[in-house]
């Protein structure tokens, strides 16, 4: 790659989002802003080889697009609709403030692309296509769809957007909470698809993980007062400074007892504790603090047994009554069982179990198995282990509990 | 933009419906409540029941008639409204506040397409 082309990628993760979001604020129109910043940018790797990269490479591509955007306006479109057009386009760059005060148009972006009057699916599309950049490709290959069922699906959403007038705009002061978790939860559903794939070969796909820090760095940026964006972006660069160790050599899964840590990313823990820290001092932690605060608990212990296991267990207590999910009542069985010996897990994972609000989630006869294994009931494990077999989503997941259901004899 | 509220539900019966003694309709409220976020309540109607409906279609050759609605489902349409506002969060909040869906009821924000 050449210095320029460098530049130019550089100035692409750097600006695209920028780029697209003012310009749907201008044009009011999907489609052309994603094609006038796609064309910025493909004049960039033309013209900065002779002119030199620009001092201000965002205001640059901005105006280029802008200008791309008047041309096809000009050429295209009856003459009312134009002269509308043109004029809103020739109108001072600068957005007015919202209600809230925010004036980046990238915040606005991020709260149309994840309205909850879209799909789940579409709200994630959206925010990797418009914001992150990425191509409708890459988005079908990380969601194992094919590249025309991605493109229908963003299609559609867009649509969706202008037919049904959901506004582009950051929510009014009483919405505002309502939104930003929402927010805040497509982003973290980025994170996890990255982190721990819901079905494949891998477990792990760095790329997704990558793109869901970027966009949490960016809206922790973009939302200084929102304590629980930052709690947001510690929490996955917590987990994420684990990754390389989460794995060994041969792509089997490590567990965190097994881990070796000092695999362990010691600049994002450092990044990570450090948000953290600032963000438990604005008021009472909500669910991402609290979770980056349990993940912080791993990061904090040189090896497993200096983890805090009863103090995760408290976090985990907290997190279950803001968020009443059977997923955290298994994890705090996890913690009371490290905390207080097996027995005391294994009561309540067995409770979890009766409820049966949990069918069909690996994770609860997997856990089941260890503490059976560790109580040393190794028929009862065997068939735990056999049961979470017959789950499990991933391949070196499911290797994983084959070697444990080998280690009992099953 | 304007925007259809399709109300949805069970349809109640009679007498249960018939609690027609307060001093203004029950939809009043809604509609100054409304008006104060300058959502404009344009129309808007309860339907007969559906044991009135009739689904009429015609295949070029004929007209077909026949009794009841168009899909026999648990939940019907019972009513719609029909509102001027500026955009989809607007056109929500109006659903979310509307009488029927205080009372559990479901309904459906479809923009109308000619204001598009």
């Amino acid at each position: 790659m050449t210095d320029i082309e460098a530049a130019v990628a550089a100035a692409f993760r750097q600006e695209w989002g920028h780029v697209v979001a003012t310009l749907i604020r201008m044009t009011g129109n999907w489609d052309l802003a994603e094609e006038c910043a796609q064309d910025a940018f493909a004049t960039a790797l033309a013209r900065w080889p002779a002119d030199g990269v620009p001092d201000r490479p965002g205001a640059w591509l901005t105006t280029t697009a802008r200008n791309r955007a008047l041309d096809r306006l000009r050429r295209s479109r009856t003459e009312a609709v134009k002269l509308q057009e043109v004029a809103a386009l020739s109108a001072p760059a600068e957005p007015r403030a919202d209600d809230s005060g925010v004036r980046d148009d990238r915040l606005r972006l991020i709260f149309t692309c994840c309205h909850p009057a879209l799909t789940l699916e579409a709200r994630v599309a959206l925010t990797l296509r418009t914001l992150a950049g990425l191509t409708t490709a890459e988005i079908a290959r990380a969601f194992l769809v094919s590249e025309a069922t991605m493109a229908k699906r963003l299609t559609r959403a867009k649509h969706k957007i202008r037919d049904a007038g959901i506004p582009y705009r950051v929510p009014p002061a009483h919405l505002l909470p309502e939104r930003t978790s929402g927010v805040l939860a497509v982003l973290y559903l980025l994170f996890n698809e990255g982190y721990s794939a819901s079905a494949g070969e891998q477990v792990r796909r760095g790329d997704l993980t990558a793109e869901a820090i970027r966009l949490a760095r960016l809206l922790a940026a973009l939302m200084p007062d929102e304590p629980e964006a930052v709690g947001l972006l510690a929490l996955m660069l917590l987990h994420d400074a684990r990754g390389a160790a989460r794995l060994d050599d041969d792509g089997e899964l490590v567990t965190l007892e097994d881990q070796d840590r000092s695999r362990w990313n010691a600049a994002e823990i450092a990044e990570g504790l450090g948000l953290l820290d600032g963000a438990l001092r604005r008021g009472p932690a909500g669910p991402y603090r609290l979770q980056a605060a349990i993940a912080a608990c791993h990061a904090r212990a040189a090896t497993p047994a200096d983890t805090d296991w009863a103090r995760i267990a408290v976090l985990y207590g907290e997190l279950r009554r803001l968020v009443p999910s059977a997923v955290v009542e298994l994890n705090r069985a996890v913690a009371i069982a490290m905390a207080s010996g097996p027995a005391a897990g294994l009561a309540l994972v067995d409770d979890l179990a009766a409820r049966g609000v949990l069918p069909a989630y690996y994770l609860l006869p997997a856990t089941r198995a260890d503490l059976l294994r560790r109580l040393d009931r190794r028929d009862e494990a065997a068939a735990s282990y056999r049961e979470a077999l017959s789950l499990v989503p991933t391949e070196p997941e499911r290797r994983f509990l084959q070697r444990r259901l080998a280690e009992v004899g099953g | 933009m304007r925007y259809m509220l399709l109300v949805c539900g069970q349809e109640e019966p009679e007498d249960a419906a018939a609690d027609h003694d307060a001093d203004e309709p029950c939809w009043a409220p809604w509609a100054r409540e409304l008006q104060g976020r300058g959502v404009l309540l344009v129309e808007g109607s309860q339907l007969q029941p559906v044991s009135t409906a009739t689904t009429v279609r015609n295949d070029g050759d004929q007209v077909l008639v026949s009794d009841g609605p168009f899909a026999e489902t648990k939940e019907q349409i019972l009513g719609y409204d029909v509102i001027e506002c500026a955009d989809l969060d607007e056109a929500i909040y109006a659903a979310a506040r509307h009488p029927a869906t205080l009372k559990g009821g479901v309904v459906e924000v479809r923009p109308i397409l000619a204001s598009v």
